[in-house]
């Protein structure tokens, strides 16, 4: 049965009476059109769906809604504050990290919240903590060396 | 079997031969479109029919009549905006950008002033569809002539304005100014109040290739920032006012009918409707998680049919094709050897990240439908048939999706949502779930594929003949020099549903003529690289096999105990391609891991560098899963392994080192990239584990489980 919940998304609070069970990634696309997170699979295989709930990475596909009540939830729609684009979405730009760009908000999230924890990861490291990511385009090595840019403009610079 | 689909396995020529369309454009109505200003057209001979009564020359341009065919048009207006109408599709491949480019190039503008307009069936003309490599071996160069075309215009126009010699004014960042710095003007204001409409001419002076300032560079992708954002709305993630999501209920296996359906409990549940039209059931809601607790609750009773089993599909191959080429005796010439081997290649899904989506809107007995397709036209045709409405009636867009390798040339899903739209009266939304979109999707089609060949005893090609069953023609004809050469496809019953695939055919007819050529190589005593070599007369493909021999270290490098080096070449959509393959084969497990690629590739002059390397990344990547591991199982008409748990497709830790070479001759004609760079490495992969452990391997997936302890039974 439907129950009234609180989501906070990208700063913005939104009262929903849903069913508690629905999966976030089906709330946030149909009841607040934010389809930055993308459906690929339904059973976290792939990090299409990926958000960041209080920093960290969950698939929002199979994460029933009623779980991140008041939490803090980042889609890709919120990475850039104030107009201004964060380090890993920059540097997914420059390193052409993208073909059909599906899986793009779920990488940049994933990758997000991998230099939250390692600043400066290796690429063993980075394949290791990417590898719940699918890209069918193949992307991998781009998307790798946007990493270790963006781990550089985070860390001023130092790698 | 009853339930088969239209097939689709088609090769580029066969798709090429559908009629076109004849849009029925007037000047009027093109211009009341796009907007005044100038308008230049190709017409269809440009295109692709052989036969049309269509003058090209500059003769009767500008008047009321129009040819009836179009290829592209591009409109400049009176803002000077500059807008491109193509009805290819972008999918990742980046031609938005690289069509954007050479058209740039030739208006002596950068990418960012150009505006395309692409896979509108209402706004841009027929195209066939986007596959086969076609677009820049085709509509490239086409948009090449047309930018040339309006460049020139626009000079006239200058012209005679100022009432001076043309040859006297140069077209620069948006102005035509007089040599010397005397008057400039905009090209909107010359477009500006203007009706002017100016067929394409075969011999416009377009910017040859050693000259490209703007083609020819790595311009970043169009769009870009929206992708990085989440602004991008894919087809999935469109909405219109009042529209409901659509689910529908799956036969139990293939070619099963209903015997029985019982959807009380699902329409029992608040807001959900359900929709019965012969065999086909399906259910509408306001969410697409009440959708799919609406399609679980339906009882349904299905009638099964027999079906062929993956474990029978070869042996029923092999009943169809006949006795293989080992079978057949030969009386050899002194001298010389002859090796008869037979080698298969599995079913392998597309698994584009976003399932087929549409969203449908009627209005009376007019459809719009968004969805996700490589051939827009192609599936407005199977809605006007599935409706018996006049194609006119619909309109189908594809703004942009999840890609599709050439696995969303039909429209199925499109189909199911405008025939649910239909029923309840609203737009409807459909995504097909990951299992559907492997279920009821095509495949990559699996074949049987028999060669053999005569070597005299000094590694000299004399004689071969190749059969292919089932999987297809493409780049099955051998680019050695061979005396004589039989190479045939033939058309079997399949027993899934098959269509086209990245690179299709050419993966499967060259990893067996490739892996044959490095048995032969080895039967003769013979470095693989040399006894090619000896074989190959075209330059450009020797040029190929030696920058990527040489780039790899063929010459100079062991491998390391347990890792093995192949290479194999190959032409195909008028690109040449060799890739060197470092395998390890690994530990008790022997799982092979790529570990490293060189891949060299002659596509003529290269439109955007950075992309091409992307592209050809993306292919070793997409290429390893089919070559190692990827193969759809199937079972009593169900397919086993239809989720992303149970199907591996490569991830990050499956990615080997890439090196790419492009060789971007100037002086050849460019050709497509997104589908040879990936058809050597399949072939390179076998020859290394061949290396390694002296395991020939026949089959793709070479290795799922690891590499056998034996040979393949040939």
């Amino acid at each position: 049965m439907a129950e009234s919940i609180e989501l906070s998304v990208n700063g913005a609070r939104h009262r929903l009476t849903v069913d508690p069970d629905r999966p976030l990634l089906s709330v946030l696309r149909e009841e607040l059109d934010i389809t930055g997170p993308k459906y690929g699979c339904g059973e976290a295989q792939c990090g299409a769906c990926t958000v960041l709930v209080d920093g960290e990475p969950r698939r929002s596909c199979i994460t029933p809604v009623s779980a991140v009540a008041r939490k803090q939830i980042t889609t890709i729609e919120g990475l850039a504050k104030d107009g201004k684009l964060h380090p890993v979405q920059e540097a997914f730009l420059n390193a052409e990290a993208l073909q059909c760009g599906y899986c793009t908000p779920g990488m940049i999230l994933s990758a997000v919240a991998l230099l939250r924890s390692n600043p400066n990861p290796t690429d063993q490291q980075i394949i290791s903590y990417m590898n719940g990511n699918i890209c069918r385009c193949g992307t991998y090595p781009r998307i790798v060396a946007a990493i270790h840019e963006a781990a550089r403009a985070m860390n001023g610079g130092r790698k | 079997m009853s339930q088969r689909y239209a097939t689709y396995l088609t090769d580029r020529q066969e798709l090429l031969s559908d009629p076109l369309y004849v849009p029925g454009v007037t000047r009027r109505s093109l211009l009341k479109a796009v907007g005044s200003g100038i308008v230049v057209l190709l017409t269809v001979k440009d295109v692709a029919a052989p036969a049309d009564a269509q003058e090209s020359g500059r003769g009767g341009r500008g008047g009321e009549g129009m040819p009836t065919k179009l290829g592209a048009w591009l409109h400049i207006g009176e803002n000077g905006t500059v807008t491109v109408y193509t009805g290819k599709v972008e999918l990742g491949q980046n031609i938005r950008t690289s069509l954007a480019q050479v058209v740039a190039e030739e208006l002596r503008l950068s990418v960012s002033s150009i505006i395309m307009v692409m896979g509108d069936t209402d706004k841009t003309p027929y195209d066939v569809g986007t596959f086969g490599s076609l677009t820049t071996l085709t509509i490239s160069p086409q948009l090449r002539r047309a930018g040339a075309c309006a460049r020139e215009l626009l000079l006239e126009l200058a012209a005679k304005r100022w009432g001076v010699d043309p040859k006297l004014l140069t077209l620069a960042d948006g102005k035509v100014t007089e040599r010397g710095g005397g008057r400039s003007i905009g090209i909107g204001e010359l477009a500006g109040g203007q009706e002017l409409v100016r067929e394409i001419a075969a011999d416009e002076p377009v910017t040859p290739p050693s000259e490209w300032k703007v083609a020819g560079t790595s311009v970043r992708k169009v769009g870009g920032l929206d992708y990085v954002t989440g602004k991008q709305k894919f087809i999935s993630d469109l909405t219109l006012p009042g529209m409901l999501y659509g689910k529908v209920l799956r036969p139990a296996s293939f070619g099963a009918t209903l015997k029985s359906v019982d959807a009380s409990a699902a329409a029992a549940i608040p807001g959900v409707t359900v929709v019965r039209d012969g065999d086909f059931v399906g259910v509408t809601a306001q969410d697409s998680y009440t959708a799919q607790k609406a399609i679980d609750a339906i009882r349904a009773e299905w009638n099964p049919s027999p079906q062929i089993s993956d474990s029978e599909l070869f042996a029923d191959f092999r009943k169809q094709a006949g006795p293989s080429l080992a079978d057949k005796q030969v009386d050899l010439a002194p001298g010389t050897k002859r090796l008869a081997r037979s080698y298969t290649v599995a079913y392998i899904a597309h698994v584009p990240l976003e399932p087929r989506a549409a969203l449908a809107q009627w209005d009376g007995d007019k459809l719009t439908v968004w969805t996700g397709t490589q051939r827009p036209f192609g599936v407005r045709s199977e809605l006007a048939r599935a409706f018996s409405i006049p194609e006119a009636n619909v309109r189908v867009l594809m703004p942009c999706m999840g890609s599709g390798y050439g696995g969303k040339h039909t429209g199925e899903c499109a189909i199911e949502a405008a025939r649910l739209a239909r029923k309840v009266g609203k737009p409807v939304k459909l995504t097909w779930t990951r299992q559907e979109e492997f279920t009821w999707a095509y495949f990559r089609p699996a074949g049987l594929i028999d060669v053999a060949a005569v070597v005299s005893d000094e590694g000299k090609l004399l004689e071969w003949e190749m059969h292919n069953y089932n999987s297809g023609p493409a780049a099955i004809r051998a680019f050695y020099d061979i005396p004589k050469q039989t190479a045939e496809a033939h058309a079997i019953r399949s027993p899934l549903r098959q269509g086209s695939y990245r690179a299709l055919a050419a993966t499967a007819n060259q990893f067996a003529r490739e892996t044959h050529i490095d048995e032969l190589a080895h039967l003769v005593g013979m470095d693989p690289l040399e006894f090619r070599l000896k074989n190959i007369a075209d330059p450009r493909l020797r040029g190929v096999v030696d920058a990527a021999a040489k780039r790899f270290g063929w010459a100079d490098r062991k491998p390391d105990a347990g890792h093995g080096f192949g290479i194999a070449c190959g032409f195909e959509k008028n690109g040449y391609v060799a890739t060197c393959a470092e395998v390890a084969v690994e530990g008790a497990s022997r799982n092979v891991r790529l570990v490293r690629t060189v891949t060299a590739f002659d596509n003529g002059p290269v439109v955007n560098p950075n992309h091409m390397r992307l592209q050809m990344e993306g292919m070793i990547i997409m290429g390893l899963g089919g070559a190692i591991f990827e193969a759809i199982k199937f079972q009593d008409g169900k397919i086993t392994n239809a989720s992303l748990h149970t199907y591996r497709v490569p991830r990050f830790s499956d990615m080997p080192a890439i090196e790419s070479i492009l060789i971007d001759p100037k002086d050849k004609p460019t050709a497509g990239g997104g589908e040879t760079p990936m058809i050597a490495l399949a072939p390179a992969i076998g020859a290394g584990i061949f290396q390694a452990t002296g395991v020939r391997l026949r089959a793709l997936p070479l290795a799922p489980n690891g590499v056998p302890q034996a040979d393949a039974p040939t």
